[in-house]
C-alpha cells in the first residue's frame, strides 16, 4: 500500500518534471528539471528493487551527463526566441507527426494485449537477493557479445572525436611542466656580491 | 546472502569469433604503435594495418565452419556465407588501402587514426556478417557508420569533406533511430531479439500482423538508407563526392558486403517468413533505385558523383536479387554484390592513379585522351566500365543476368524488362568514359606517380574484372554452395 502511494507520487513529480524540460524556457531549467526526472525515475527503480539501476541512473546520468550538458548548455549562448521562430509555421506538421506516433504506439500496445500476455507485477524478492550480481550474470552471459561491441563503439568514438580535434599548432605558448618541475633555485635567483651603500 | 552460480564462458564459444576478437586487438595495436613510434617512423601502422587484414584472413579461413554454427548465446553466427564475406573484406578493404596510401600521404592524411579507423569499419562489417541477433547487428551498424563519419571527415581543413561528413552524420543517425525503432517493435510483437527465434516465429499467421508489418516497414527503411537505395539514397552523391577520394573508394567497396549481409540476415533468415510483406516493398525501392541511379547519373559531370548515381542502380540490381526471396535470388544478389564491389573498387582505384598534388582528377574531362597518355590504365578503366555498364564478357553482364534471371523465374517479367532497360540506359554514362578516353585529345601529358604495387594490384582488379566475365563459373559455385 504505501509502495502504491509512493509510487504514485513520484510517478506525478517525474511526469511533471519531463513536462518542465520541454516546458521551460530557459535551457538551465530544462537540464535541471531533467535531473529531477532522473532522480525520480531511480526512486522508481529503487521500488522494484532494482536498487542497481537506480543507483547507475544517478550516478552517471546525473553525476556525469547531465553535467555535461549543463556545461554545454551554459557555454553555448543558445538564443530561444530564435529556436521558436519557425514554430508556429511547423506546428501543423510536427502535431500530425505526433498524432501518427501516438496511433503508432496505441497500436503496437494494442496489437500486445491481444497477443501476447503482459507480465504480472513484479513479486517481491527474497531479502539478500544481489540485484548487481543477477545482471552481471546476464551481461557476462548473453549479452557478452554486445557488450563488448558497445565498449568498442565508445572507443571509436574517443578515436574519432581526438583524431577530428586534436591539433598540434606550432608558435602556441605552453607550459613545459617537465622544465618547470625540474628548475633549480640556481636558474632563478641570481646572487650577487655587493658592497652597502651609504644612503645619501 | 543467496550464492550465486557464477557462469562461465567457455572458450569454445569465442573461437568462432576468433577473426572479430583479432582485428579489435589488431586495431587497438595500431592505436598505440601510433601514439609512441617517432614522427619519421609512422608509416609502419600502414604496414600493421596490412599485417592485420593478413592475419585476419588466416584466423578466418582457420576458425571456419563448414556447417551454420551459434554461438555466444545466440549472438554470433559462423557459417560459410560468413567466412566467404569475410574474407572478400579483408581482401576489398587491404586493396582499398593499398590503393589511397600514395594520395592519403600526398594530403598529409596518412596518420595512424585512418588505419584504425578502417581496421575498425572491417569489424563493424564482420559483426553485421556474423550477427545472430538484432541486437548484434544494431551495433555493427554503428561500428562501421561511426568509423565512416570519421573517415569522411578526415580531412578536416576541407569544407566539403565536412559537410558531407554533416549531412551524412545527421542521416545515418535518423536511419538508426529508424532502424532501432523497427527493431523495438518486433521485438515488441514477438518478444525476442535473436534471429533464430524470429525465424520460427514470424511464419504463417503472425508474418501478417500489422505490429510486426509497422516494424519491418521501419527495418526495411533503416536497410535501405545503408545500401542507398531510393528515396534513402540523398546522403550518397554527397558523400561520395565530398569526401576524399580514398574514403569514397571505402564507402563504396566494402560497406556494400555489410549492406548485402544486413539484408540476408534480416530480411531473409530473420524475417524469412514475412517475405511477401517485405517482396513488395523492395520491388518499390527497386524500380526507383534503378530508375533515379541511371537517369540521373547522365547528368553529372564529376566522375565521383556519377559513380555514387550508378552505385545506387546498382543497389537496385541486388535489391532485386533479394527481393526474388528464393536461393537462386540470394546467390545472384551475392554474385552481384561480390563483383560490384570488385569493379568499384577498381574504378575508384584508376581515379586515385591519375591523381597528383593538388590535383584529384574527379571530372570527366580529366580523362579525355588517357589511352595516348597511358594506354594500360585507359584499357583497364574501359574494362571496369565495360563491367560495370554489363557489357559481356566482362563479370558485370553474367551478375544482371543472374539477377534478372531471378527475377523472371518468380513470375515478375515487368520488373526485368524495366532492369533490362534501365541499364541500356546507364550504358550511356559509362560509355561516356570509355568515348572521353579514346576519342578525345589528352587535357595533360602529367606522369603517373603511383607506385609499382599499386600499378600491379590495380591491374590484377581490371583483368579480375575480365577473367570472373570469361569464367564466372567458380565464384557463382561459391555463391550457390554458401547460400544453398
Amino acid at each position: 500500500m504505501l509502495v502504491n502511494i509512493l509510487f504514485w507520487i513520484y510517478a506525478a513529480v517525474l511526469v511533471g518534471a519531463a513536462l518542465g524540460v520541454i516546458l521551460a524556457r530557459n535551457p538551465v531549467h530544462s537540464v535541471l528539471l531533467l535531473v529531477l526526472c532522473f532522480f525520480n525515475a531511480a526512486v522508481l527503480w529503487l521500488l522494484i528493487e532494482a536498487e542497481f539501476l537506480a543507483i547507475v541512473l544517478v550516478l552517471v546520468y546525473v553525476g556525469a551527463v547531465m553535467v555535461l550538458f549543463l556545461f554545454v548548455v551554459m557555454m553555448l549562448d543558445i538564443n530561444v526566441e530564435r529556436l521558436r521562430e519557425g514554430f508556429v509555421r511547423n506546428a501543423p506538421l510536427a502535431a500530425l507527426i505526433a498524432v501518427i506516433v501516438a496511433i503508432e504506439l496505441g497500436y503496437v500496445l494494442w496489437v500486445r494485449r491481444l497477443g501476447v500476455e503482459l507480465p504480472a507485477g513484479t513479486a517481491p524478492l527474497p531479502a539478500g537477493h544481489s540485484n548487481t550480481a543477477e545482471i552481471g550474470a546476464v551481461l557476462y552471459t548473453d549479452f557478452v557479445w554486445p557488450f563488448q561491441l558497445a565498449a568498442i563503439v565508445l572507443l571509436i568514438a574517443i578515436v574519432a572525436a581526438i583524431a577530428l580535434t586534436l591539433r598540434h599548432r606550432p608558435g602556441v605558448r605552453q607550459q613545459n611542466i617537465g622544465q618547470q618541475v625540474a628548475v633549480r633555485p640556481a636558474d632563478r635567483v641570481r646572487l650577487v656580491r655587493m658592497k652597502s651603500e651609504r644612503e645619501p | 546472502m543467496i550464492e550465486h552460480a557464477v557462469p562461465v564462458l567457455a572458450s569454445s564459444e569465442l573461437v568462432p569469433a576468433a577473426a572479430e576478437i583479432f582485428i579489435a586487438a589488431a586495431a587497438c595495436v595500431v592505436l598505440l604503435a601510433e601514439v609512441f613510434l617517432p614522427e619519421r617512423r609512422r608509416g609502419w601502422t600502414f604496414v600493421l594495418a596490412m599485417l592485420a587484414l593478413a592475419g585476419a584472413t588466416w584466423v578466418t579461413s582457420l576458425v571456419a565452419m563448414p556447417e551454420r554454427t551459434v554461438v555466444l548465446y545466440g549472438q554470433f553466427v559462423a557459417d560459410p556465407l560468413a567466412t566467404v564475406l569475410k574474407l572478400f573484406t579483408y581482401g576489398i578493404a587491404a586493396v582499398s588501402l593499398l590503393y589511397s596510401r600514395d594520395y592519403l600521404r600526398r594530403r598529409g592524411l596518412l596518420r595512424g587514426e585512418y588505419c584504425v579507423l578502417t581496421l575498425f569499419a572491417v569489424l563493424g562489417i564482420q559483426v553485421i556478417i556474423s550477427a545472430g541477433s538484432l541486437l548484434t547487428l544494431y551495433l555493427g551498424i554503428e561500428i562501421l557508420a561511426l568509423s565512416l563519419y570519421a573517415l569522411v571527415a578526415f580531412d578536416r581543413d576541407n569544407g566539403v569533406a565536412a559537410e558531407a561528413a554533416m549531412k551524412y552524420f545527421v542521416l545515418g543517425a535518423i536511419a538508426s533511430g529508424t532502424l532501432l525503432y523497427g527493431i523495438s517493435i518486433v521485438y515488441g510483437v514477438t518478444g525476442s531479439f535473436d534471429l533464430g527465434v524470429l525465424a520460427v516465429v514470424v511464419q504463417g499467421e503472425a508474418a501478417g500482423g500489422i505490429g510486426l508489418l509497422l516494424g519491418l516497414a521501419l527495418i526495411v527503411v533503416g536497410v535501405a538508407f545503408k545500401f542507398g537505395a531510393v528515396p534513402f539514397h540523398m546522403w550518397l552523391p554527397d558523400v561520395y563526392h565530398g569526401s576524399p577520394t580514398a574514403v569514397t573508394l571505402f564507402i563504396g567497396s566494402a560497406p556494400k558486403i555489410a549492406s548485402f549481409a544486413l539484408a540476408i540476415r534480416v530480411l531473409a533468415e530473420g524475417l524469412g517468413g514475412a517475405v511477401d510483406a517485405w517482396q513488395d516493398m523492395l520491388v518499390v525501392l527497386a524500380v526507383l533505385s534503378l530508375a533515379i541511379g541511371n537517369v540521373v547519373a547522365i547528368a553529372q559531370t564529376n566522375l565521383k558523383r556519377m559513380l555514387a548515381y550508378s552505385t545506387i542502380s546498382h543497389v537496385g540490381f541486388i535489391l532485386l536479387g533479394i527481393l526474388a526471396g528464393n536461393a537462386a535470388g540470394y546467390q545472384a544478389a551475392m554474385f552481384y554484390t561480390l563483383t560490384y564491389v570488385i569493379l568499384a573498387v577498381g574504378a575508384f582505384g584508376v581515379i586515385l592513379l591519375l591523381s597528383r598534388q593538388g590535383f584529384e582528377s574527379d571530372e570527366l574531362d580529366d580523362f579525355r585522351g588517357l589511352n595516348q597518355t597511358s594506354p594500360w590504365y585507359a584499357f583497364v578503366m574501359l574494362l571496369l566500365m565495360f563491367g560495370m555498364a554489363g557489357v559481356p564478357p566482362i563479370v558485370g553482364f553474367w551478375a544482371k543476368l543472374q539477377v534478372i534471371k531471378a527475377v523472371i523465374d518468380i513470375g515478375l517479367v515487368w520488373l526485368a524488362a524495366f532492369a533490362v532497360l534501365m541499364s541500356v540506359i546507364g550504358a550511356f554514362y559509362y560509355l561516356r568514359v570509355v568515348k572521353n578516353m579514346y576519342f578525345e585529345e589528352p587535357a595533360s601529358r602529367e606522369p603517373l606517380q603511383a607506385g609499382g604495387a599499386f600499378r600491379l594490384v590495380l591491374s590484377l582488379n581490371g583483368l579480375a574484372a575480365l577473367a570472373l566475365g570469361l569464367f564466372p563459373g567458380l565464384l557463382l559455385a561459391l555463391c550457390a554452395q554458401v547460400l544453398g
